[in-house]
């Protein structure tokens, strides 16, 4: 275990764990006794750990659904008053609203607006790019995208005293417990 | 690994090769994929990316004796129009389509096996839509001005003709080119954090530190980004097919014999991916023996893209059958002179060459022991790229060189220009694929992770990649 370090500069306490079956294990000891304010980090996601941390729905398709919406009204309009409006040309005496030619970038601009509200609600809801994060003061959780599995209480948790979750965590199948500084 | 790659001919229950060799823990994977890019670069990687940049500079050349005389420089002139230019664009983006077929259709359908290989054929998508790209612009004659295209308000007062097919090619290939590379980023970002963490030198933690955006692998941001990756590859299934839809609309909105046909939608995107495949095959067969990674591309994977070589080329060889047969049933004069052109024409080797590489070739991969000769495969694929690359030749030369008016017929041929061109993309693609593999993990590594034996997914869902 690593020295442990004053309670204001502390940012949580972290679990090392060998296996996802340890980390679920242990998501489920830690949340049975009371704790809420824990994260875990592994090297690739984990449908069941998600449960067990009681995750709800992403937010994310509702963001999606609204950025093809976006894309589609936009490019729609756009063809609309560009071709009806402000720019009207006789093309072969088709009519300026010629709406079965106007699906194509519609279509188009429906996608490009929905992958990019994926991309970027993912961004937004991850609260990434994020360059510093007190995680990476343990030197071995560079290991977390390798092979290993970790379990972080964190400070702000209501239940929170540093002695007795470094107890909790010694008691799970925790092949190392260290404190995370700020 | 002999036991891999004879694919048990004998026995009666066929014995499919496994996804990822055995023996291979969730350890092993990172470290084996993840050294290719941490290594000392390989001395065969400098010879080959000098190759390729040397043929690269043959492109900046052409560019440039381009811009410098004008398009009168290539072989375009009346009646053809359209020549080398459109060719080698329907051509590139065609070899586009199998990355994202591989990436985002197989995800949805739960095909395993498309992880080790998925990475790979998304950056293959890239670039080949970069080189695609390049045509359009070129050809235009004043690419300068290739902004013009775009929508924005501007003081000549101009927008562009949106019911025009050739618009509707710049929103669908940007769209595509756009969602292809966010869709490759999102993938590439847990593994950028991979590289991060073990790299030892300081400029690579550096460099890919800002890649990873401080990625850190938490639960919550896995389930986002889970949730992200599978809307992506929803969104992208749809797009893929609308892209090559749409370049076949160039054609097939005209009035041109042989282009005006409904057939086309299908049949180009059919071609699209077979034409895909070859590449993705011509690609890996050679890489996975050079950095040793037959344990991720196995044989299954080898044999899998061979069937669906086969699958789409067969729809294909049926699309040629109905040109044909609409050039008889239409009853249409000018169809049926455009097949007969084709066939006895002064093009007719050409075509003759396409059937051959695109539909007679091909059949090999009905039996077992070419679908498992990685040689086989290798020469297979490229009869099929080059037969590709015939079909659109034939598409736009043979119908425009002799239409409705004889006065106006006319030969086509590329000068050496057009060659350069199109060898110098083939120099950029190769350019950027060594980059490619030399900097980033060509194999996703992550998803590696979940599909070797004993990685815990959870749910009812143990026994796919997500």
């Amino acid at each position: 275990m690593n020295r442990p370090v004053k309670r204001k500069m502390l940012y949580g306490v972290m679990a090392e764990l060998a296996s996802a079956e340890d980390l679920i294990e242990a998501v489920e000891k830690v949340r049975a006794a009371g704790y809420t304010k824990l994260d875990a980090y592994t090297p690739y996601p984990i449908e069941a750990l998600s449960e067990a941390l009681g995750h709800h729905r992403s937010k994310l398709p509702l963001i999606v659904l609204g950025g093809g919406i976006a894309g589609a009204l936009g490019g729609y309009l756009l063809q609309y008053w560009t071709q009806v409006i402000v720019y009207p040309m006789n093309i072969g005496g088709r009519p300026f609203h010629s709406w079965p030619a106007f699906i194509v970038p519609t279509f188009e601009t429906t996608i490009l607006g929905a992958a990019l509200s994926a991309v970027l609600g993912m961004f937004f809801l991850n609260g990434l790019p994020h360059p510093y994060h007190p995680v990476f003061n343990v030197p071995r959780f560079a290991l977390a995208s390798r092979d290993r599995y970790f379990l972080v209480i964190e400070a702000d948790d209501p239940l929170f005293d540093p002695e007795a979750v470094r107890h909790l965590l010694g008691e799970i199948h925790a092949s190392e417990v260290s404190d995370v500084e700020r | 690994m002999a036991t891999l790659e004879d694919g048990g001919t004998a026995s009666p229950q066929p014995y499919r090769p496994p996804v990822v060799a055995p023996g291979h823990t969730t350890t092993s994977v990172t470290d084996k994929i993840s050294e290719v890019v941490l290594q000392k670069t390989p001395r065969w990687w400098f010879l080959g990316f000098g190759v390729s940049f040397m043929l690269f500079m043959l492109f900046l050349v052409s560019v440039t004796w381009l811009l410098v005389k004008g398009v009168g420089v290539y072989g375009i002139n009346w009646p053809v129009g359209w020549g080398f230019d459109i060719i080698n664009f329907v051509w590139w983006i065609g070899i586009g389509h199998a990355g994202t077929l591989i990436s985002a259709i197989l995800l949805l359908l739960r095909q395993e096996w498309r992880t080790s290989i998925n990475r790979f054929a998304e950056a293959m998508t890239l670039f080949a839509v970069a080189c695609a790209g390049m045509y359009p612009l070129l050809h235009l004659g004043r690419p300068w001005l290739f902004y013009w295209l775009l929508p924005y308000p501007n003081t000549m007062n101009l927008w562009p003709q949106f019911r025009s097919p050739l618009i509707w090619d710049v929103f669908a290939v940007s769209t595509y080119a756009t969602v292809s590379a966010l869709f490759w980023y999102v993938g590439l970002i847990p593994d950028l954090a991979t590289l991060r963490d073990r790299s030892k030198k300081r400029i690579a933690q550096i460099i890919y530190g800002f890649g990873a955006m401080g990625w850190r692998g938490s639960a919550a941001h896995w389930h986002n980004y889970e949730t992200a990756y599978l809307l992506l590859a929803g969104l992208a299934t749809p797009l893929v097919i609308s892209v090559h839809t749409v370049v076949s609309f160039d054609f097939a909105i005209g009035i041109i014999p042989g282009w005006h046909a409904t057939i086309f939608p299908p049949y180009f995107v059919a071609g699209a991916i077979y034409a895909g495949f070859a590449m993705v095959l011509t690609l890996s067969i050679p890489l996975r023996k050079l950095f040793k990674l037959e344990d991720f591309i196995t044989m299954r994977h080898l044999q899998n893209m061979g069937k669906v070589m086969l699958a789409t080329g067969m729809i294909v060889v049926y699309g040629y059958l109905m040109e044909v047969f609409f050039a008889w049933y239409s009853g249409n004069l000018y169809e049926a002179f455009m097949i007969w052109n084709r066939a006895f024409g002064p093009y007719r080797y050409h075509w003759y060459a396409l059937l051959l590489c695109n539909a007679v070739v091909p059949q090999l991969l009905w039996f077992r022991r070419f679908r498992t000769s990685p040689l086989a495969l290798f020469v297979i694929s490229m009869f099929v790229s080059v037969g590709m690359w015939l079909e659109r030749f034939i598409i736009i030369v043979t119908s425009l060189h002799r239409d409705f008016l004889p006065a106006s017929w006319g030969m086509y041929s590329g000068t050496i220009w057009d060659w350069g061109t199109f060898i110098g993309t083939i120099g950029l693609f190769l350019s950027l694929l060594f980059l490619f593999i030399r900097f980033l993990p060509m194999i996703s590594i992550f998803e590696m992770r979940t599909i070797v034996p004993g990685a815990t997914r959870g749910g009812e869902s143990t026994e796919v990649p997500r």
